[in-house]
């Protein structure tokens, strides 16, 4: 196991390498000139370029740029924005927000989306079985956005059931159950489906035919041998979305106006904060690809048959 | 949908890939002396299923009305009459009218062409690279496939929304105003996020079909790369990769209406669905029916493609029948 | 057989043991399969019996019904498809078949308990082989935690498994082919039943290895006094555990016969042909017989003695009768219009 962590780390390196020098050559070294609008509408003075370009090393190769901006950030330097703001701040007081967004999908989405299937993957063909797949397939075509706007107006608006923006930070855990759900609602169809096939595969397998045979009471047979074996696949999906959940939700922080990390990476594209845009990122891929590599060793612990040597 | 690769992660899709392989085998053996193939057999059984006749109908409609938008409605959807801004539906306007005083319905109706454009294009350039790629990076193996794997996890590991604002925004798609270009950096931004998940269907059922014995036997007797990658691991991944191609097309639809949503994809002048989400932004509350419209377009646009795509994937799994 | 498993026999309600009723007998079952192609139509009739101590082994080739008449029994057959259209199964002349959910569940492991052909797939991947015995004895028995794991290790023990101590802790994927039936057998010992049904136990494995496991399930039987039904398709691996065989076919018993005289003068074609096509030593040389044919359809199973089609005496008369259970001796019947002759040839 040790051996396998330490050879899937090191096939990690090339992977964050990669991803982060991509979007930092497209963040800085792509046609455009990185102060246009930065100083009002007038060109900025020599003396600010001057001293930004130094700042940013604009100056060097891109891959020179580069290197010396991964430096600092293995040291915690996430750098300064052009006026003059840390970044390591700006993503200190909004990354809990964003995790505590995506705890809040991620519970939703299991408890609805594993007690779906539980559910329909038990009791077979029938009409909850298809109103559960109909429900799961509109879920699954439904755009964030569109089902964040409905909620918005509907809960928010017309009935005033909840508070239509979540400007404190941090957010209180209350406010942010119906943004939870938004984002995780397509996340939320998956489980239910990847819970229902997995409950009625195993269903009908050798070795529940066995602990039934063996005289285990029903309630046995399904809560521990039929569950824990199906538990596996939707475990790992789970693991590998509280990954992606983590890497921000533009679409719902921004309907939410929740101060997360996905609004602001996504002012700072539109503010052309190159700075906050790469640091952003670069801690999101770190933990995308973290998470995996933590699902991956989860997926050992719960599946005795795969051995990692 | 906001996430395309989505499409791929919910379970299903990846697994048919081995699963199909079996079916695809059995034509190997069976199409010799039965009449029916695994094709024949599959588009058997999808016409007498309840979902692909809905689905089927909904997609038939949406490709004419995005072909011939004059077959119905004959208002011209650019028009816009300041004086009926934000109006109600009512019987001149069965969708009301947008905050330009434009016909929704008009534009809903028109707004199809584009949206399925994207989508259309979108498909075929992912499945391009991709495909091409994951076949290229299965039948290899070695150090080309090590490469080709971790360049598609570079590109898996950028969130979609996030990857494509930066690669739209860096390639100025938000200050130009040619339209041809804005599509076209949209259809390369989706499909430059979303080709690894193509690209390890087609290597998983190309590294299936390399094991098959009689590929084996196939190379063992000269056959040479491109007859066995044409006439054998093509065949065995086109079932699976069929069935990402019709989910991925509704995904990416809604991807388009998302980055025009977020003021990176489309823009007036042109007619779409997500333009025109874009534009009810700001007066929703006042003016819901003009979100309201283009959206359930859209979403029955999306959720048509998803439905097909499942009962194409239960007709070519013969475990499921 | 302990006093224990009679007890808790005794104890449960409507559990009365019938005096001079056999352990286990089985009468008139009619099974059938109803699929989206047809209604299949499994057992036709079945009827057998075992006493306690004795081996019957059910044979037949596979869809024949023999692993569905044990299902059946064991209250394990997967319903739907399967619907139970009539018959009786007792044990100790109690009706399972009327017995209540619960009154079921207490005969399986505990009266009745069942080894299946691949024990692979039998065995619950993720729980390790000591936790899949131990469930049993501390839901059934109450047993503690620590008295169970020391339960299990004599049961390994028992089934001559070396480092059982070790073994309790590991899980099925670690043990070969051969120890994991052991262990199957081993978990189906463990509420110390009266009867047990082998469900093709050696087939999936090596031929070394099935005849070892076959003298252990031949010793623990004799050892405990069990009633032991061994499904087979293959003939040569009864002949030495076998009291009494049932030969199923199209879902029917067509001939039920002591071991040694089925062998010396088979009383049904179908028997014959199975005998005949076993390779011997002392026949070397000779061509090796087959039955011609495949086994029919149960959506459609032909009219009359439904093995006529492959016979190779067949006359008019089984082409439109079903033969009648033939009492050829006592003990001993055939389903054929012409077992007498076939008996005295």
């Amino acid at each position: 196991m040790g051996r396998y962590v330490l050879r899937r780390l090191l096939q990690l390196i090339p992977v964050f390498i990669g991803t982060t020098f991509l979007i930092y050559w497209l963040v800085w070294s792509l046609p455009g000139d990185p102060f246009a609008g930065k100083c009002g509408d007038r060109p900025c003075p020599e003396a600010f370029v001057a001293a930004m370009t130094a700042k940013f090393n604009l100056g060097d190769p891109v891959v020179v740029q580069y290197g010396k901006y991964m430096m600092n950030l293995l040291q915690g330097d996430f750098g300064i924005t052009f006026s003059g703001i840390s970044v390591g701040d700006r993503i200190a007081t909004a990354y809990p927000n964003t995790i505590r967004l995506a705890l809040v999908a991620l519970a939703i989405e299991a408890v609805i989306g594993i007690s779906a299937g539980i559910l329909t993957g038990l009791r077979g063909r029938g009409f909850l079985d298809n109103l559960v797949l109909v429900t799961t397939l509109f879920l699954i075509s439904l755009p964030v956005f569109v089902t964040g706007f409905v909620l918005q107006i509907v809960l928010g608006f017309e009935l005033g059931w909840i508070k239509t923006t979540v400007s404190e930070s941090p957010a209180p855990w209350g406010q942010l159950i119906v943004p939870g759900f938004v984002l995780g609602s397509l996340s939320m169809a998956y489980v239910t489906r990847l819970t229902r096939s997995s409950i009625a595969e195993n269903r009908r397998s050798d070795y529940v035919r066995t602990a039934v045979a063996k005289g285990l009471p029903q309630s046995r047979v399904v809560g521990v041998h039929l569950l824990r074996n199906s538990a596996i696949p939707v475990i790992t999906f789970l693991g590998t979305d509280l990954g992606s959940l983590m890497g921000g939700a533009i679409i719902t922080e921004g309907i939410f106006n929740i101060k997360g990390i996905g609004n602001l990476v996504y002012r700072g594209i539109l503010s052309k904060e190159g700075v906050i845009v790469t640091g952003v990122v670069t801690l999101l891929v770190m933990v995308y690809l973290l998470s995996n590599l933590i699902v991956d060793m989860l997926y050992a612990v719960l599946d005795p048959r795969i051995r990692y040597d | 949908m906001t996430d395309p690769s989505n499409a791929a992660t919910g379970a299903a899709v990846t697994s048919t890939a081995s699963d199909s392989v079996t079916a695809a085998e059995h034509v190997e053996s069976a199409g010799a002396n039965k009449p029916r193939s695994l094709a024949s057999d599959a588009w058997h059984d999808l016409r007498r299923r309840p979902l692909f006749i809905i689905s089927g109908s909904l997609i038939l409609v949406i490709l004419v009305m995005a072909a011939f938008p004059g077959l119905f409605t004959s208002v011209d959807p650019t028009y816009a009459d300041l004086g009926r801004s934000r109006n109600g539906p009512s019987s001149d306007a069965w969708f009301g009218y947008d905050n330009q005083g434009a016909d929704i319905f008009a534009r809903t109706i028109y707004g199809a062409r584009a949206s399925i454009i994207v989508g259309l294009c979108a498909t075929i350039l992912t499945v391009l690279i991709g495909g091409t790629l994951g076949l290229l990076a299965g039948y290899y193996g070695g150090w080309l496939d090590g490469l080709m794997s971790r360049v598609a996890d570079v590109f898996f590991g950028l969130p979609f929304v996030l990857g494509a604002i930066v690669i739209l925004s860096s390639f100025g798609a938000t200050g130009s105003s040619n339209i041809a270009q804005i599509m076209f950096l949209v259809v390369v931004s989706i499909s430059l996020l979303s080709w690894p998940v193509c690209m390890r269907i087609m290597r998983s059922a190309a590294i299936t079909a390399k094991q098959q014995d009689y590929v084996r036997a196939a190379r063992a007797l000269g056959a040479n790369s491109s007859r066995i990658i044409l006439r054998h691991m093509l065949p065995n991944a086109a079932a699976p990769v069929l069935v990402y191609a019709t989910i991925a097309l509704g995904a990416f639809i809604g991807a388009e209406a998302t980055l025009s949503f977020l003021g990176l994809g489309l823009r007036a002048p042109v007619v779409s669905w997500g333009v025109m989400i874009a534009d009810s932004r700001d007066i929703i509350r006042v003016a819901p029916h003009t979100l309201l419209f283009p959206a359930a377009f859209l979403t029955t646009t999306v959720l048509a493609f998803v439905m097909l795509g499942d009962a194409v994937r239960e007709a070519l799994d013969p475990k499921m029948r | 057989m302990s006093a224990n498993t009679e007890q808790s026999i005794m104890d449960s309600e409507g559990a009365e043991p019938v005096p001079g009723a056999p352990l286990l007998e089985v009468k008139d079952l009619f099974v059938e399969f109803r699929t989206r192609d047809g209604v299949s139509k499994v057992l036709n009739g079945v009827s057998y019996h075992v006493e306690a101590g004795e081996t019957l082994a059910v044979l037949g080739e596979s869809g024949s019904g023999k692993s569905v008449t044990a299902q059946t029994i064991m209250g394990i057959l997967d319903m739907p498809p399967g619907h139970i259209m009539g018959g009786s199964i007792k044990f100790h002349g109690e009706e399972l078949l009327k017995a209540s959910d619960k009154r079921r569940r207490e005969v399986r492991g505990s009266g009745i308990a069942m080894i299946f052909q691949d024990a692979l797939s039998a065995l619950n991947p993720v729980f390790t082989v000591g936790f899949q015995i131990e469930e049993q004895l501390r839901l059934r028995k109450g047993m503690s935690r620590k008295d169970a794991r020391a339960r299990a290790i004599e049961l390994l023990d028992l089934v001559k498994i070396p480092g059982a101590k070790r073994r309790v802790r590991q899980y099925p994927h670690e043990f070969s082919g051969g120890m994991r039936q052991r262990a199957m057998i081993a978990m189906s010992l463990a509420l110390d039943p009266e009867m047990l049904i082998a469900d093709e136990p050696t087939t999936a494995l090596d031929v070394t290895v099935q005849a070892q496991i076959m003298d252990l399930l031949k010793e623990l039987q004799v050892e405990r006094n069990m009633g032991m039904i061994l499904i087979t398709h293959d003939l040569g691996v009864v002949a030495e555990v076998a009291d009494r065989i049932a030969v199923m076919y199209a879902g029917r018993i067509v001939e039920q016969s002591d071991a040694l005289s089925l062998y010396r003068k088979p009383g049904h074609p179908y028997t014959k042909g199975l005998l005949e096509s076993l390779p011997r030593l002392d026949q070397r040389g000779q061509e090796l017989m087959t039955i011609k044919g495949l086994p029919p359809s149960l959506l459609k199973i032909p009219t009359g003695c439904p093995f006529h089609p492959r016979c190779p005496m067949v006359q008019d008369v089984c082409k439109t009768d079903v033969p009648p259970q033939h009492r050829l001796m006592p003990g001993r019947m055939s389903a054929c219009h012409f077992a007498e002759e076939l008996i005295s040839e």
